[in-house]
């Protein structure tokens, strides 16, 4: 088998060739007085190329590996393999090796991030065209594969953490990819800002793994599941496994450090499609998932992870629901399926977790480049009561969101229904009926508002202007082809784990990986029941968002409507208009930035203006100043000294003579 | 008193000549800090140099030792050099103040 490092090494390599060329190439052309068009025929094919196959290279050597490995891993031959690169640090018998892991877990990542990775890496080639900055892109986005490969494969906590930076750091590199607007410069300081608040919780939480197990490395889940630590005390354990909650709560968008991603969207889409939807995002996840067998030696942390999970699901989902911006739609609906998949960690169900970050990773890609390729036939027109009527326009487009919607709304047989009701089942299963409240009401909202962005942009007319409409135009090739293969990971990928003991693919194959929790198990009459439970609440949502959301205004108000309401009937202008408490909370986004803003930012700068204006001013400032003083104080006093007279200086040398015998003398 | 071999007992008592030095050094001392004309003050610290050589040269004769005669010859050395400066220093400053007055030369102040 190839060596696996040569997987996160190759996106590397396209990074340093890509970024080498867009270096070169944006000098010459800053010296030329260039600039704002788009770059000339060879140097996209060169970034195309390099960017698209150093990933497709990778894709080949990944399944290259796991496929074999899979194979043994489902004769139950499989042990995790680990390749260790060199040594990285050493100190007395600790030592973190450079070394990379695959097992169960790993591989399942590895499948979709560097599928769905190169399919958006060739859709971009579609998408990014026309843009100056192609060669910053492509580099860019090569070295967040690389960074998100070495987080999955890291065989060790360090290893994890340099991926886990990476991804951070390529995140706000692209989320900033149109530094010249403020707005996005701002969104990617945010994002960055925020991430850090995780990522101290998360280095913390490494420590924690070494003073409690001594080592870093994945063998320490070994010791976790046979419950061996070296200072035993569970209060430790509850810390470790909150610490490293909070790191996953930065990374993934929950709740209270969910606000980066709305504003990450700022970013080109196909970035908001890989790093911010489908694979970074779902690092958390995957932390806790790998980190399960410390988890569960803290039920209680879980029982927090299962709460935060379940109550940023149907918060993003209530701001979901009055967002006009078709990516802000999307983004908040990432973070309420983010908290689906923390739901299902918290009760214990990591496979079901690590399902829906599977199958979530189809479905929401195809919809975040479905809706890249709405904006780009609009020429960056996002607002959706601009849209409408595309359906005919895009029928490519249409097709393929409106199965990756029906995926994430649950409907059967898309994959999402599965996931999703595995998460479900699991909840009821366990004994938790207020969580299971909130999941299904979340499916409903999610129907709800996934179907008004398809009518809002799909159905009755358009609304654009007339040099929009004269434009339409399906995408091309590059962006069409990737968006029917994620369409049908959208159908396909649920069939890996099918309920009622039809297709357990996924569970058997995730098991060694994860730890062990007690089954519970439900009668299929009961099972079946609660399907049919969150499938009509799908189709509740469904049918709500089809009724309200015609796309045609409603005839008797269309005269004297203000444009935000013109799309939408009457009873859905009272529930997400702004009139109304709930109304304008949701349209506001619940206040939370300004809460932030006046509960956070405000107490620190208050503390910075105490520390500028008390400490620095007076104390820092005044002891400089305050010893300057006393010199030139004495000075002022002790230059009097200086008489101009030789007699006053010859009585002093004699003063001072005598002074000195008499020292000598007399002590 | 054990004089080394070779040297005649003193006749005069040492304490004479200790007298006789510190009584020269103090009027030296007396003459350089009071006097105002330069060349007094200039006397007055030869005259303490040759007191202090004076005491020095005693010290070694009650102890017998030779180096005091070396101390003395630099410091007769030196001496010369210093009046020959110092000397110097005065008739460029007569030059430029007419004076060489110490109390009227005291621009360099505070």
């Amino acid at each position: 088998m190839k060596p696996l490092y040569w997987i996160p090494l190759l996106p590397l390599l396209g990074f340093v060739l890509n970024g080498a060329v867009a270096l070169a190439s944006s000098s010459r052309r800053a010296r030329r007085g260039e600039g704002g068009e788009r770059l000339p025929y060879g140097e996209r094919l060169f970034h195309g190329i390099v960017g698209v196959g150093s990933v497709g290279a990778a894709t080949v050597l990944a399944f290259g590996a796991l496929v074999p490995w899979s194979e043994q891993a489902f004769a139950g031959r499989a042990l995790p393999v680990v390749e260790t690169a060199f040594t990285w640090m050493f100190a007395g018998d600790f030592s973190v090796a450079v070394a990379f892991r695959l097992d169960a877990l790993s591989a399942l990542m590895l499948s979709f991030v560097t599928f769905v990775g190169t399919l958006i890496h060739l859709y971009s080639v579609g998408y990014m065209q026309e843009e100056e900055g192609y060669g910053r892109y492509f580099a860019f986005l090569n070295l967040f594969m690389f960074a998100m490969l070495t987080l999955v494969l890291g065989a060790n906590l360090p290893v994890l953490f340099i991926g886990w930076e990476g991804v951070g750091l390529c995140s706000y590199l692209l989320i900033g990819y149109y530094y010249d607007k403020d707005f996005a410069a701002a969104a990617g300081k945010k994002a960055f800002v925020v991430n850090r608040v995780g990522d101290v919780g998360f280095v913390l939480g490494i420590f924690g793994v070494l003073a409690l197990f001594g080592t870093t490395d994945f063998s320490f889940l070994e010791a976790a599941k046979q419950q061996v630590l070296s200072g035993s005390a569970p209060l430790s354990v509850y810390a470790v496994c909150l610490l490293l909650f909070l790191g996953a709560c930065g990374k993934s968008a929950q709740v209270p450090l969910y606000v980066w991603l709305p504003d990450a969207m700022a970013g080109p889409t196909p970035v908001s499609a890989l790093i911010h939807a489908a694979t970074m995002v779902t690092a958390g996840v995957y932390l806790v998932a790998r980190t399960s067998a410390l988890f569960v030696l803290a039920p209680d942390a879980l029982t927090l992870v299962a709460w935060v999970g379940a109550g940023t699901a149907v918060f993003a989902a209530s701001i979901g629901l009055a967002q006009n911006d078709i990516k802000k739609v999307l983004a908040y609906s990432t973070v309420s399926q983010l908290g689906y998949m923390f739901l299902a960690c918290g009760v214990g169900a990591f496979a079901a977790g690590m399902f829906h970050v599977f199958t979530h990773s189809f479905f929401k890609a195809c919809l975040f480049l479905g809706s890249g390729s709405v904006i780009h036939a609009l020429h960056h027109e996002q607002d959706m009561r601009k849209m409408g009527g595309l359906a005919p326009r895009l029928p490519q487009t249409f097709r393929t969101m409106l199965i990756a919607t029906l995926a994430i709304a649950g409907i059967v047989p898309f994959a999402g229904f599965f996931s999703k009701d595995q998460i479900l089942g699991s909840v009821a299963a366990g004994g938790h009926p207020a969580l299971y409240v909130v999941g299904v009401a979340t499916a409903a909202m999610t129907a709800f508002y996934m179907f008004r962005l398809i009518r809002m942009t799909f159905a009755g007319e358009f609304r654009g202007t007339h040099e929009q409409e004269h434009h339409l135009h399906e995408s091309p090739a590059t962006m069409t082809v990737p968006l029917w293969i994620l369409a049908a990971g959208s159908v396909l990928s649920g069939f890996i784990w099918v309920p009622m003991g039809v297709s357990n693919l996924l569970p058997r194959f995730l098991a060694p990986a994860l730890a062990e929790m007690p089954e519970h198990h439900m009668s299929h009459g009961a099972e079946l029941g609660l399907m049919a439970l969150s499938l009509g609440a799908a189709l509740a949502g469904i049918a709500l968002a089809v009724r309200w959301y015609t796309g045609r205004p409603a005839p008797e108000h269309a005269a004297h409507r203000p444009a935000e309401e013109i799309v939408v009937s009457p009873a859905a202008a009272a529930f997400c208009g702004k009139t109304g408490l709930l109304g304008a909370l949701v349209k506001n986004k619940w206040n939370v930035d300004e809460g932030i803003e006046a509960g956070v930012l405000g107490p620190f700068r208050g503390i910075g203006r105490v520390l500028w204006k008390g400490v620095d001013a007076l104390v820092i400032d005044g002891i400089a100043n305050a010893s300057a003083f006393l010199v030139e104080l004495a000075g002022d006093l002790l230059r009097f000294f200086t008489t101009g007279n030789v007699r006053n200086y010859a009585l002093g040398f004699t003063l001072g003579a005598l002074v000195l015998v008499a020292y000598v003398l007399f002590f | 008193m054990s004089p080394l071999p070779g040297i005649a007992p003193m006749s005069v008592p040492p304490a004479a000549f200790l007298a006789a030095g510190t009584i020269l050094f103090v009027i030296g001392l007396i003459g350089a800090l009071l006097k105002r004309n330069a060349l007094s003050i200039f006397l007055s610290i030869e005259l303490m140099m040759n007191a202090v050589n004076l005491l020095f040269l005693t010290w070694g004769r009650m102890r017998g030792d030779a180096s005091s005669h070396v101390i003395v010859f630099f410091v007769i050395a030196i001496a010369a050099a210093e009046a020959a400066v110092g000397l110097a220093v005065f008739v460029a400053l007569f030059r430029a103040r007419q004076t060489i007055e110490v109390d009227r030369v005291n621009l360099l102040k505070w």
